[in-house]
């Protein structure tokens, strides 16, 4: 389990919009440096973010070898009603990890 | 490469200001140096990749290693009143080993006596990870070097080293981080050196480091042979360069750029 860094308000009024940020700690190899040994060490990068509210989909990112280690993001939503939001990074070597908040919405 | 030698010239021009280190109450921080944005990372703790590693340190803590059974917290209890102003006060003197010893030395030395568990390798994420969230109980906190007499010798040797030239390009660290703090090397501002917020998430790096990874990292600058992680001289060093920051405030886990 990789490492993350969430912040997200548990309680927002009803339409309001709200400010999800999340770090994610992975190395992010890019598949072009050359290790110690002088071989190419494999890539190994997260390929894609996304953030669903109660299943729908409100953000999401793709990645590739030129994004930094320990990734940020940053997205927004407006709020509907009480519910779980989910962040999800998947990369390679199956990396796959996923993240919830949970949302009350008052009205 | 005309650049580079006009940078060369200004560096060396520098040394005559480098006996003089810069009055106490004038003293910046790189913390002040640094960009809105970079700031802004430093503050915010869900912002703070050096969080990440404050987390593992807090897990650390309370995870038994070793034949012992102990975890830190067996005998430290809460870090957060147990290890408060603790980083701010070292590298401290060791009396079984005759000399001062460095925060991650220390944690490896009760890991080793008290824990009967594996040594931590120096920069590996367990050790970073422990060092900062300690560092982290002493955030805000001025810097409060030992003043243990027999930390004396081994402070003047790491002043010493401080001014001493090395490396092919013959600088020492006082003629920049002493004479010309503010000015420019290439696009970076050069910091006056005050170890305030280690170990730092760097992003050159893009994660984190140690104040040695820090100081190797400016030997091999200026085309040295750096001393060996855990090396004598790089304990006195740190020790000169936290007098030299006495009664500034810790910014651990800091960030730089």
């Amino acid at each position: 389990m990789a490492r993350t860094l969430i912040n997200a308000p548990s309680v927002a009024r009803r339409g309001e919009v709200i400010e999800i940020r999340a770090t994610i700690g992975h190395p992010m190899e890019t598949g072009f440096r050359a290790g110690e040994d002088g071989k190419v060490l494999p890539r190994n990068i997260i390929q894609s973010f996304s953030c669903r509210y109660n299943g729908e989909l409100v953000f999401s990112a793709e990645l590739f070898s030129a994004v930094s280690a320990n990734p940020y993001f940053s997205n927004d939503t407006a709020t509907t009603e009480s519910g779980t939001l989910v962040l999800s990074w998947e990369g390679d070597n199956g990396f796959s990890q996923a993240e919830s908040i949970q949302l009350a919405v008052t009205a | 490469m005309r650049r580079i030698l006009a940078l060369l010239l200004v560096c060396l021009m520098g040394t005559a200001g480098a006996q003089n280190p810069p009055p106490k109450d004038s003293r910046r921080s790189g913390f002040e140096d640094m960009g809105a944005a970079t700031q802004a990372m430093q503050k915010d703790d869900a912002l703070n990749p050096g969080m990440l590693w404050v987390q593992d340190g807090e897990a650390l803590w309370k995870q038994p290693a070793g034949a012992s059974g102990k975890a830190c917290i067996s005998c430290h209890a809460a870090a957060q009143s147990s290890m408060r102003g603790v980083a701010a006060r070292y590298p401290a003197f060791d009396t079984g080993l005759g000399r001062p010893i460095t925060l991650g030395q220390r944690i490896n030395q009760c890991r080793l006596q008290h824990q009967q568990a594996a040594l931590l390798r120096p920069e590996s994420q367990e050790l970073l990870g422990l060092e900062a969230y300690v560092a982290l109980q002493s955030r805000g906190l001025p810097l409060a070097p030992s003043n243990d007499a027999r930390l004396e010798p081994f402070r003047q040797r790491g002043q010493q080293l401080f001014m001493q030239r090395i490396g092919q390009l013959n600088l020492s660290c006082a003629q920049c981080h002493d004479g010309l703090p503010g000015k420019r090397l290439a696009g970076n501002v050069i910091p006056e050196a005050h170890p305030t917020g280690y170990p730092v998430y760097r992003l050159e790096w893009q994660a984190m480091g140690s104040l040695q990874r820090r100081m190797r990292g400016c030997m091999s600058g200026v085309r040295a042979e750096p001393f060996a992680y855990g090396a004598q001289e790089l304990v006195e060093l740190e020790l000169y360069l936290k007098t030299r920051a006495k009664g500034m405030a810790m910014e651990a886990p800091g960030v730089r750029p």
